[in-house]
């Protein structure tokens, strides 16, 4: 509308440009005038992108992927969020990859060391932090992150400080990835479902093109040479050059660690086409069982460091610490000159040196650390293990997962007809009658319908609770109008 | 000679050191050598490199150094980055496989930037302040650092809200943590407590004679990231914006690199004081046309890095008329507006120039305004940049943009804090202005003693200082060969105008505020001493010429080998 309007004002104002200056005796009839005033504004209304304030392609452009359904539930919720007390028929919110599990520890450590977020009592230490703005990032934090990275993978992996660059969170790392590899109209191949995010941040200022690797239950939606061997294939049909393949290990929105020897399987693929591999590794240390999960730099490493220059990590501290409002992010890559790259690049979006300098200590303290994790994994473990429990006990299947904050289950049997629509209107049901937002699969690229990935950590216990009550009385009237 | 033997030995180690001995015996002497050396040196080390390129794994070893170049590389860009970019204004385009061709490519690219043929001796001086800064009792002879603007002169008045605000450093409200909260937070909206705060703030810098809608502030992680985002929002690959010259050489990076977009200079002199024209502004669009270039905007900065001044009313009716008239936009960075300190001629928000233009309701949609607490308040740690604007459809797309850079919610918590505490912020910024004028004058004054002026300004933490009389010949390499000499004999580390892409030789660059008066005092009895020193011995000739013929003959054929090298690299 107000657009509608600019354009209206706009093209008058050319009119005026065009006839009345000329001097009233010598402009036109008033038909003319306003034919032509017409067909301005006809023209105009049809490339308002280009001609009125024109703004960018990028910055008109759907690419951000914000009008998904992904969105739209998260949307709903906002609207009417669940409250035990205050509104408990609210949305509850279960498409929220959150880590709210294990915040009683980090408070605890905050509570215990108060220097952790002050400058102490050295006049210098506020100065020097906060006029810090190497884009190396601080040694010491990087030192942290390398340890942490390092005892997340069970001490099976080495990672080299001075390769950690920083990035204000893992959407960051993701993109300034793709701008490194990819040129605009290239692509990079991902095994679908994957996290939705990725359309607006391998894509949208990049230029790049996502082709998936479509995965299926048959096989537990394990990843295999062939189904990459087609997406690449069916990329380079559609005229594409490939750059690389991004895989998240592990998965979002699966819940699963990747095998040993798909991992290899990948790497070989990689080096094969001679393309990149992004490994995204941001849930590598909510894996339950920390001998289930084999990180990319475990496989760079037996294999004597062949082919590491293709292979770049990412890393960051919003899932496995639940730390998402302090932004801290990091790519770990083997090619010396991708990390001289981004280290420049990153200065667009560099880490707040008062967080740094926080986490530092906190990632430094060893003791804190190892119970950290360890804790976390346990309860993890056991929110993950009560939800499946919860779902079967409604007749919902779940793939056998370990790992995330999320189980990814199957409501194909609740489907009307097996189709994209037929699931985005169950998604919809669930949404306005059950008063859950939880994720249809085909907003992550799900090649099968009725898949939907439900969020676990983001909640209290109890709310998880009423939200499995709902779902049973919802799967059980569901049942009795199939059966009638 | 040694080198190309440990060379034919493959011993690249030893020959990595002789190449970086070559460029430090090159950069000792005077004159026109270092250059020369510099190319020898360049090729010599392409050579090496290209034949034998740097394994992923064999790189692992030689890690320290890459990484105390990589620094180096970092604080050298503040002062002259254009010099480094075009090994990276090609998008994207880094490939693993260094079979391909593309590799060579990228090297094409790296070798054509050091055409500019200044390049190894800019990166030198950095290298040489780096190992040798000045400290008045460990080092008193050492460099002194006047090409960073950074503002410590007020520190000491924030330090001591923290102490009294223990609660906003330890995420705490009413002594119980506010962790959970914060660390949950990734609206990409921002806190709206410290958005409001930080609108009230920039009123308050503008004389509370405008007021900023909160709503339409938009956090990004610092100033770097909010000029890309309107970049990226306003323009397509390819496309342009206007810049009076001279800028901030990290624009060439920032508006340039990822967006693909360029920049067309709108060239001022020394004869208006720098002024922008309109004259000068329609001279760039139409140089803009005949390259074919469609011109999205204009950005200026207010006030001016590197000038120090900030724009008159005239200078901005002018170009909010331009603005009209041509149907683009208007980016005005006032990341320096707290840094104004005279009261006349008083630093004009583009905001302000707007609201009395009989046409501001056309301009609310085209005018953007790009700000920071990097400068005003001195923490570019911390990562807090913003853009305002009133046009809805930039203010939604740049909020979904800045999900790629956003604010720290730590930060944004204990910033919020202490821009709401009003009068804090009103002492801070009185306080601040007063301290910056007084250095401002003290350098103001030095340089007079030392027989140098510079251009009159009323903003900024540098001066824009004029020393063209003591150029040797008026043209860039006499810039650069002053330069030199004051960063090598002189022991200053200023920004010659050629980095900020000044069209006249003779200017430089020197900040003030990153370092004690003191320090401040030992800078200025240096120049004295130098200009006192050089106009003695002006009428003996200063240039120093290759020592010996043999060796000058040895640099020639380094040269010629590397000229051509260099050509059969850029046909490619």
């Amino acid at each position: 509308m107000l657009e509608t309007k600019q354009a209206v004002k706009d093209v008058s104002r050319r009119g005026q440009r065009y006839w009345w200056l000329r001097g009233e005796e010598e402009g036109p009839r008033p038909f003319h005038f306003s034919f032509t005033w017409f067909v301005a504004c006809f023209l105009k209304l049809t490339t308002m992108a280009k001609s009125c304030m024109p703004l960018s392609e990028l910055a008109t452009s759907n690419t951000h992927g914000e009008d998904s359904p992904y969105f739209a539930g998260w949307k709903a919720y906002d609207e009417e969020p669940y409250d035990a007390a205050e509104n408990p028929s609210g949305v509850i919110q279960m498409g929220l990859a959150e880590n709210q599990v294990s915040f009683d520890l980090l408070e605890e450590y905050l509570e215990q060391h108060p220097e952790a977020t002050g400058w102490g009592c050295g006049i210098s230490g506020f100065r020097e932090n906060a006029l810090f703005q190497d884009y190396h990032g601080l040694r010491a934090f990087r030192q942290a992150m390398a340890t942490f990275m390092e005892k997340i993978r069970g001490e099976r992996a080495k990672f080299d400080p001075e390769r950690i660059v920083l990035t204000a969170g893992a959407t960051a790392a993701n993109e300034l990835l793709t701008f490194i590899l990819a040129d605009p109209g290239d692509c990079v191949l991902i095994p679908a479902p994957y996290y939705p995010g990725f359309d607006r941040d391998l894509r949208w200022r990049t230029g790049a093109n996502i082709i998936p690797v479509h995965c299926n239950s048959s096989n537990g939606f394990q990843i295999t040479t062939q189904n990459l061997e087609a997406a690449f294939a069916e990329a380079v049909a559609m005229g594409f050059r490939v750059r690389g393949v991004l895989i998240t290990n592990p998965s979002n929105p699966l819940g699963t660690t990747i095998s040993r020897p798909v991992l290899e399987e990948i790497l070989v693929f990689a080096a094969r086409n001679d393309i990149h591999l992004i490994s995204d590794e941001i849930y590598s240390g909510s894996v339950f069982s920390p001998d289930e999960f084999v990180s990319m730099a475990e496989i760079v490493e037996e294999r004597g460091y062949k082919d590491c220059e293709r292979v770049h990590v990412v890393y960051s501290l919003s899932k496995d610490l639940g730390l998402p409002g302090f932004r801290v992010g990091a790519i770990y890559s083997y090619n010396d000159r991708v990390v001289t790259t981004a280290r420049k690049m990153s200065s667009f979006t560099l880490v707040s040196s008062q967080t740094q300098k926080m986490l530092a200590s906190m990632l430094s303290d060893r003791v804190f650390v190892e119970n950290y994790l360890e804790t976390n994994r346990k309860r993890l473990k056991e929110r993950h293990d009560y939800i499946v429990e919860g779902l079967k006990d409604a007749g919902i299947e779940c793939l056998r997962g370990n790992a995330g904050l999320f189980c990814w289950m199957n409501l194909a049997p609740l489907l009307k007809e097996t189709t994209r629509e037929g699931e985005l209107e169950l998604w919809k049901l669930i949404l306005q009658e059950v008063k859950l937002n939880i994720t249809p699969g085909s907003s992550c690229h799900c090649s099968e319908a009725g898949w939907f990935r439900v969020c676990f950590a983001n909640m209290s216990q109890r709310t998880l609770e009423v939200a499995l009550r709902r779902m049973r009385n919802f799967t059980e009237k569901m049942m009795m109008i199939k059966e009638n | 000679m040694a080198c190309a033997e440990a060379v034919q030995k493959e011993n690249l180690k030893a020959a990595g050191t002789i190449v970086k001995q070559i460029f430090v015996l090159a950069a000792s002497q005077g004159g026109t050598m270092p250059k020369v050396a510099g190319y020898f040196a360049e090729a010599l080390a392409h050579q090496i490199y290209r034949s034998h390129p740097p394994r992923g794994v064999s790189c692992s070893s030689t890690h320290e150094s890459t990484a105390f170049d990589d620094m180096l590389h970092q604080h050298f860009y503040e002062s002259c980055p254009y010099l480094k970019m075009a090994p990276v204004v090609h998008r994207g385009g880094v490939d693993g496989s260094q079979r391909r061709s593309r590799r060579s490519s990228f090297v094409a690219q790296k070798a054509a930037c050091n055409a500019h043929g200044q390049d190894s001796s800019y990166f030198l001086g950095w290298q040489e302040y780096e190992k040798n800064p000045y400290d008045p009792t460990t080092n008193p002879t050492g460099i002194i650092q006047m090409g960073l603007a950074e503002n410590q002169l007020s520190f000491d008045l924030i330090e001591s809200w923290l102490e009294r605000h223990p609660d906003a450093v330890g995420l705490r409200r009413d002594g119980a943590l506010v962790f959970r909260e914060l660390a949950l937070f990734q609206d990409y909206h921002g806190l709206p407590h410290f958005k409001k705060a930080l609108a009230d703030f920039m009123g308050q810098l503008r004389g509370n004679k405008v007021e900023l809608q909160w709503r339409n502030l938009v956090l990004t992680a610092g100033s770097t990231s909010a000029n890309e985002t309107l970049i990226f929002c306003l323009a397509e690959p390819g496309e342009a914006f206007l810049i009076p010259t001279p800028y901030y050489p990290g624009f060439d990076r920032d508006l340039k690199w990822r967006t693909g977009a360029e920049i067309v200079p709108i060239h001022c002199s020394s004869s208006n004081g720098f002024r922008i024209t309109k004259r000068a502004v329609e001279k760039a669009y139409q140089q803009a046309r005949k390259q074919r270039l469609s011109v999205k905007g204009i950005l200026v900065t207010n006030p001016s890095n590197p000038l120090g001044t900030s724009l008159t009313h005239a200078e901005l009716r002018t170009l909010l008329d331009f603005a009209l008239a041509k149907g683009i936009h208007l980016i005005s960075d006032e990341i320096y507006s707290g840094t104004a300190f005279a009261s006349s001629p008083a630093f004009v928000s583009v905001l302000e120039a707007m609201q009395v233009h009989p046409l501001n309701l056309d301009l609310a949609d085209r005018v953007h305004v790009v700000y920071s607490l990097s400068k005003d308040l001195g923490l570019p740690g911390f990562r807090v940049g913003a853009l305002y604007s009133a046009n809805p459809e930039v203010v939604a797309a740049a909020t979904k943009m800045s999900s790629f850079g956003l604010v720290s919610s730590q930060t944004q918590y204990l910033l919020a804090a202490l821009l709401c505490d009003n009068d804090f912020t009103a002492h801070y910024v009185a306080e601040n202005k007063k301290r910056i004028a007084e250095r401002h004058g003290r350098l103001v004054e030095g340089l007079r003693r030392a027989g140098v002026e510079c251009l009159e300004s009323n903003a900024g933490l540098f001066c824009w200082v004029d020393m063209r009389h003591l150029l040797l010949v008026d043209t860039f390499e006499g810039e650069m060969e002053l330069w030199r000499k004051v960063v090598y004999e002189v022991g200053l580390n200023i920004s010659p105008g050629s980095s900020c892409h000044c069209d006249e030789p003779g200017w430089f660059r020197l900040c003030f505020a990153n370092m004690s008066e003191e320090t401040l005092d030992v800078a200025m009895q240096r120049l004295q001493n130098f200009v006192a020193s050089s106009s003695q011995c002006s009428g003996h000739g200063t240039r120093s010429w290759p020592r010996g013929s043999i060796s000058f003959a040895r640099w020639m054929v380094g040269l010629s080998s590397s000229r051509d090298h260099r050509r059969s690299e850029r046909g490619y």
